[in-house]
Formats: structure tokens, C-alpha cells, sequence
């Protein structure tokens, strides 16, 4: 064992620099994790634009955390009534707007973050569905990805109480009381959420301590697993073939090129991009025309009086509108549990698509016309689902096409998507992947 | 270590008695913390009962008061609006009030103890919003030709008819709440306790 000390094995060429990283290396896997994760990971040399995404999630966390830091500093998750009757905690974030200098940056950059999150994770969520990316050996990547998506959403939906809007107030309302639709356990437990008998100062201050610290650490948890999880498996490709297959006689793939110079600066252009439209909506349309920041949230909660129209931030949206589908009772157990099972369920079926698809080949470029349809209708299910979850229940489509029967059929289609995977991704065409990835 | 060394069957008890003696310390450390979310006994003592004067409220006419942190409506209904009760008995779930969303005195056809008088827990049943007055008839309130009158939630549309009896074929499961509440003269009203006690 002696002779494998990691003395010798990184050895120094001499130079102060050199010294000084073999100081290191002999103490801590500095040069070892550079390159297992970095310069010598290799990744497949044929990405394209859809690829973009995981490094802009990553990016746009840092966004957050970053700017949550700083908004720390001035918030105060009080919902009391100050001298003026207003709650603390919405007169916090009104300061922090108009008196805090550059604060308006800070929070717009963090409310358009928290949009920019989601539009980014679903886009590379969709990468996934494109390529077949949580197809054997990756589905422990995928179930990390789905678990990601599930704190994703919890962390969004506690920092939006926050400011104490009328939307913060009744979003939560209506999110926590989804608990109590659990038979039996299900009134305890949202009193538990809550800690009070109504969403109140407890449940502010819960809400905010989890937003600030215990989501974020798990979701940093997470982001290790799902990074170390792909690292070793290696990365998908859009030709959905493993490059690890054929090697060169160093053992490296012979389509794989090291992630690092190639891919991360091929990333740095994806964030020169992404940064120039984040800036261009964080100054010129920080409320996103509604969808980012909701109008009636510039009103302090009220309590007794629900705003006549809620509906959750556009990311909610579609599996909102899952919820609100279920509209008859089932099983002796009323409907709002089977609306909340919907809900639950359309998030926690991506967990399961691994061993749902049972196509010979992964990525759509080698997928026959039944998946390539049913794809596309699913993508426009998706998209329908969370326009028909901003409007009223009473929405019509050009006035005559009632929006609720609409939902209720997308959500069954959204459902039939997954559930009939097995069946007719195995009877769909397809062609013969290449044996190397083509450019 | 070999695959062949053997397994030390009293090692092996100790290792698991071990494990499972600290398994339970530290699920009972737990308790604290799973207790501390609870509702604070600050929070348990905040549902004192609130007294109202219903001496100005017209025919026809609604109003709020805080109780619990819920709002809690209390209704003057005209004879307009108790006439469309007994028409609605088929379109709404429960028309009889069987399950127990009031006080057994206020389960009657009207559910309240003075017929005009409507007194509720104005929170939908089904995730918590508070419905919007929708007193006018049919398409003055939005509503279809049909309607007759009651609450609209505006979460998920659920209705409710001027009972506080819930429609078939919505969201919402059960009918509005009615507090515990009796009058203590003729026009005040105590909500929140009862001759039984609070």
C-alpha cells in the first residue's frame, strides 16, 4: 500500500505551483476531482442546443442563493400588523423595494429567477423525454431529476408566502388544505403544517426557515447525487447510444471529448444567452405580464376576503389544472382526495418512466410516428393544461368551448401518456441506432 | 477481510441490539422537534368566542367578522332568498344536512337557529378559499340562467345555495360550516360558543 500514497502519485514538476498543488493533492482529491469530474470526464461530442439546460439550472440556483442571501438581510417573515395595518412582513418586502438600495434588483432578479428556474428545468426535463435519457443506466439519475423537480416546487411554493400577498396568503391556503383531503391523518397534518388552525404567523415562519435553509439543503443533496450519479454512468447523447461502447486504447470513449475546455465553454455561451434574456425580463418586465409576479399579490393578505380570481404561478399551472379535474367522488372518499392523488401522481409517474418505455431504441431520432405523435400531443397537453390552470373554472375557449370538460380530458390523456407507455412503445416503429454517434 | 472468515453470531446479536437501542433514541429525539410545529398553546388560546351586533344588518344583506383567524358571514336572508331553499333540495349534495357540518340546532331545513338568520364559516370546504356573494340572479352575477342565488368559491368553483349547502358535482365535499353560536338578546349574537359550552 505504501507505494500508492497519493505523494506519488501526483507528483510535483517542480515549479512553485506544482509544489504547491501536491501539498494539496497529498492532503485532499483536489487534481483527482478536477479530473474524474472535469478535464478527463468524458462526454459525448455530438450535444447540441437541448443540452444547454442542466448547466443553466445550476447557474440559475447560484442566481438564487446568491440573491436570497441578500434579501435575507432586510425580510422579516412577520405577519403581524405594523403602525400603518399593514403586515410585516409584505411592508418588509415594499422596503426592500423602495428604500434598500438596488434592493428592487435583488428581489426582481430572484422573483424572475424563480420563473427562469422552472423554464429551464422543464426544458431540460423535455431533453430527457427527447433522448431517452432516463432509459437503463441512467434511471437513478432520473429519479434523482424527479426528486429535484419535487423539492424544486416545494421551495418555490414556500418562498412564495413570503411576502405575505394576497396570493401568497391563499396559494398556501389552498396547498396546505390539499393535506387535509388525506383521509383520517389528513386534518391533523395540514393543523401540523400550519401550526395554527389557519395559515398565520406560525406558518410564515415555518415556511420561510424552510425556504431559506432546509429545501435548499436538500436540494443541494440532491444535486450531488444527480451529478455523481451521471458521472459515473456517463452522459446520454440525442443519438441515444452509449459511447463508452467503443474506446480508444487509452480506454477513452472515441465520441467522448473532456468536459472541460469543450463543454464548459460551450456552456458559457448558453449563459451569455440565457443572461441577455434574464436581464431583458428582470429590467424591462420583472412581473412577466402577470405570470411571474401575480397582480393580486400587491395587496397585503386578507384573511377573510379571497381574491375573486387565484390561481397558482404559471410553473403550478398543469398540475393545477390535474387537481381541479377530479370533480366526483370515488371509493367513498370525496373528490378533493382524488384531485390531490392526480396532482401527487402526475409528478411522481415521471419517477416511473424508466420501466414504463419499452422501445428497443432511446432517443427519437431512431423512434417510429406513434411516438413522435403521441410526444407532441403530450407536449401540447402539457402546454393547455397550464393555460386552462391561470383561468377560472368557468374559462370557455372563444367564449364556447367549456374550459373544465377540456381539462378533464387532456388530464386523462396526460395520465393514458404514461400508463399505455408499455404497450404501444413497444409495438411502435423504429430504426437501427448508428453504432457511433453521429454530428 | 477473507469471504471465508465466519459470521460471530454474538457479535452480530450485539451489533443489531446496538443498532436498534439507537435506532429508538433517535426517533425519540424527534419528538421535540416534530412537537415544536404543532399550534403553540399561544395559538391554542387565541379561539376565544367573538360577540356581534346583528341590530344593522338589512334584509338581504351579509356580513363578515373575524373568528379564529376564519371569516364567519352572518346573513340577514329576505323571504326571496328562503323561498329558493326548498327548490334547491335536488341540485344540492346534502339537502338534508346529514353530515355533521352544524350543531345538531341548526340541523333543519334552513340550517340556522332564526330562519333569517344565516350564520357560517365563510371557507369552502374543499381547499379553504372563501367564496364571493352571489346574491343576484342567473346572468346579473355571471352565473348561468339556473342560478338562484348563493356563494361561488372563485379557487374552484364550487356552489353553495343561501344555506351554505354545497352543489352536486363540485369540488367542494361538504356543505359550509356552521360555528356553534346562540344569541344572547335579540339582536347579539355570540359565535364560537354555546348553551353546551364553547
Amino acid at each position: 500500500m505504501a507505494s500508492n500514497t497519493n505523494f506519488e502519485k501526483y507528483k510535483s514538476d517542480g515549479s512553485l505551483q506544482g509544489n504547491l498543488l501536491e501539498w494539496f493533492d497529498a492532503r485532499f482529491p483536489a487534481t483527482s476531482l478536477w479530473r474524474g469530474h472535469l478535464s478527463e470526464y468524458y462526454a459525448p461530442k455530438n450535444f447540441n442546443f437541448w443540452y444547454f439546460f442542466g448547466s443553466l439550472a445550476m447557474l440559475v440556483l447560484v442566481i438564487q442563493i446568491v440573491t436570497g442571501i441578500f434579501l435575507v438581510m432586510h425580510y422579516k417573515p412577520d405577519a403581524s400588523l405594523n403602525a400603518n395595518g399593514i403586515p410585516v412582513a409584505f411592508a418588509s418586502v415594499e422596503y426592500i423595494m423602495r428604500d434598500v438600495p438596488w434592493g428592487w434588483l435583488i428581489r426582481y432578479m430572484h422573483s424572475t429567477g424563480a420563473s427562469a428556474f422552472f423554464i429551464v428545468v422543464y426544458l431540460h426535463m423535455f431533453r430527457g423525454l427527447l433522448y431517452g435519457s432516463y432509459r437503463q443506466p441512467r434511471e437513478l439519475i432520473w429519479i434523482f431529476g424527479t426528486l429535484l423537480f419535487l423539492c424544486l416546487m416545494a421551495e418555490a411554493f414556500m418562498g412564495y408566502l413570503l411576502p405575505w400577498g394576497q396570493m401568497s396568503f391563499w396559494g398556501a391556503q389552498v396547498i396546505v388544505n390539499l393535506f387535509s383531503a388525506i383521509p383520517l391523518i389528513g386534518e391533523p397534518l395540514s393543523v401540523w403544517i400550519r401550526g395554527d388552525f389557519v395559515v398565520g404567523d406560525a406558518t410564515l415562519n415555518r415556511f420561510f426557515s424552510f425556504h431559506v435553509i432546509a429545501v435548499p439543503l436538500v436540494l443541494l443533496g440532491l444535486i450531488a447525487a444527480h451529478i455523481l450519479a451521471l458521472h459515473e454512468v456517463g452522459s446520454n447523447n440525442p443519438d441515444g447510444v452509449e459511447i463508452k461502447k467503443k474506446k480508444d486504447v487509452h480506454g477513452n470513449p472515441l465520441d467522448g471529448i473532456p468536459f472541460h475546455p469543450y463543454y464548459s465553454v460551450k456552456d458559457i455561451v448558453g449563459v451569455v444567452v440565457f443572461l441577455m434574456v434574464f436581464s431583458i425580463v428582470v429590467f424591462f418586465a420583472p412581473e412577466g405580464g402577470g405570470y411571474f409576479l401575480e397582480y393580486n399579490n400587491f395587496l397585503p393578505a386578507d384573511p377573510l376576503k379571497t381574491p375573486p380570481h387565484i390561481a397558482p404561478v404559471w410553473y403550478f399551472t398543469p398540475y393545477y389544472s390535474l387537481l381541479r379535474a377530479m370533480v366526483w367522488p370515488l371509493f367513498g372518499i370525496d373528490a378533493k382526495f382524488w384531485g390531490v392523488v392526480l396532482m401527487g401522481g402526475g409528478v411522481v409517474i415521471l419517477a416511473f418512466l424508466p420501466w414504463l418505455d419499452r422501445s428497443p431504441v432511446k432517443s427519437i431520432r431512431y423512434r417510429g410516428p406513434i411516438f413522435k405523435t403521441l410526444l407532441t400531443l403530450f407536449v401540447i397537453a402539457f402546454v393547455l393544461l397550464g393555460f386552462l390552470g391561470t383561468q377560472p373554472p368557468s374559462y370557455a375557449f372563444f367564449g364556447v368551448i367549456p374550459g373544465a370538460p377540456v381539462a378533464q380530458l387532456l388530464t386523462l390523456y396526460y395520465f393514458l401518456f404514461f400508463l399505455t407507455m408499455p404497450w404501444w412503445s413497444k409495438i411502435d416503429k423504429y430504426k437501427p441506432e448508428p453504432d457511433r454517434v453521429t454530428m | 477481510m477473507s469471504n471465508e472468515s465466519r459470521v460471530d453470531c454474538g457479535r452480530r446479536r450485539l451489533v443489531v441490539a446496538t443498532a436498534a437501542v439507537g435506532g429508538v433514541g433517535a426517533i425519540t429525539a424527534l419528538v421535540p422537534f416534530v412537537s415544536s410545529m404543532l399550534p403553540s398553546e399561544r395559538a391554542k388560546a387565541a379561539g376565544a368566542p367573538v360577540e356581534v351586533d346583528i341590530g344593522s344588518l338589512e334584509a338581504g344583506q351579509m356580513m363578515t367578522v373575524e373568528w379564529r383567524g376564519k371569516p364567519v358571514w352572518i346573513i340577514n336572508r329576505s323571504p326571496q332568498m328562503l323561498e329558493t331553499l326548498p327548490k334547491l333540495d335536488e341540485s344540492v349534495a346534502d339537502p338534508k344536512s346529514a353530515k355533521r357540518m352544524q350543531p345538531d340546532y341548526c340541523q333543519n331545513e334552513v340550517r340556522s337557529i332564526k330562519p333569517e338568520y344565516m350564520v357560517v364559516v365563510g371557507i369552502c370546504t374543499h381547499l379553504g378559499c372563501s367564496p364571493t356573494a352571489k346574491f343576484k340572479r342567473g346572468v346579473e352575477e355571471g352565473m348561468d340562467a339556473s342560478w338562484l342565488g348563493g356563494f361561488l368559491c372563485p379557487c374552484h368553483g364550487s356552489t353553495f345555495d343561501f344555506a351554505g349547502r354545497v352543489f352536486k358535482n363540485k369540488p367542494a365535499p361538504d356543505n359550509l360550516e356552521v360555528p356553534r353560536h346562540m344569541y344572547l338578546s335579540d339582536k347579539r349574537l355570540l359565535i364560537g360558543e354555546d348553551k353546551k359550552g364553547a
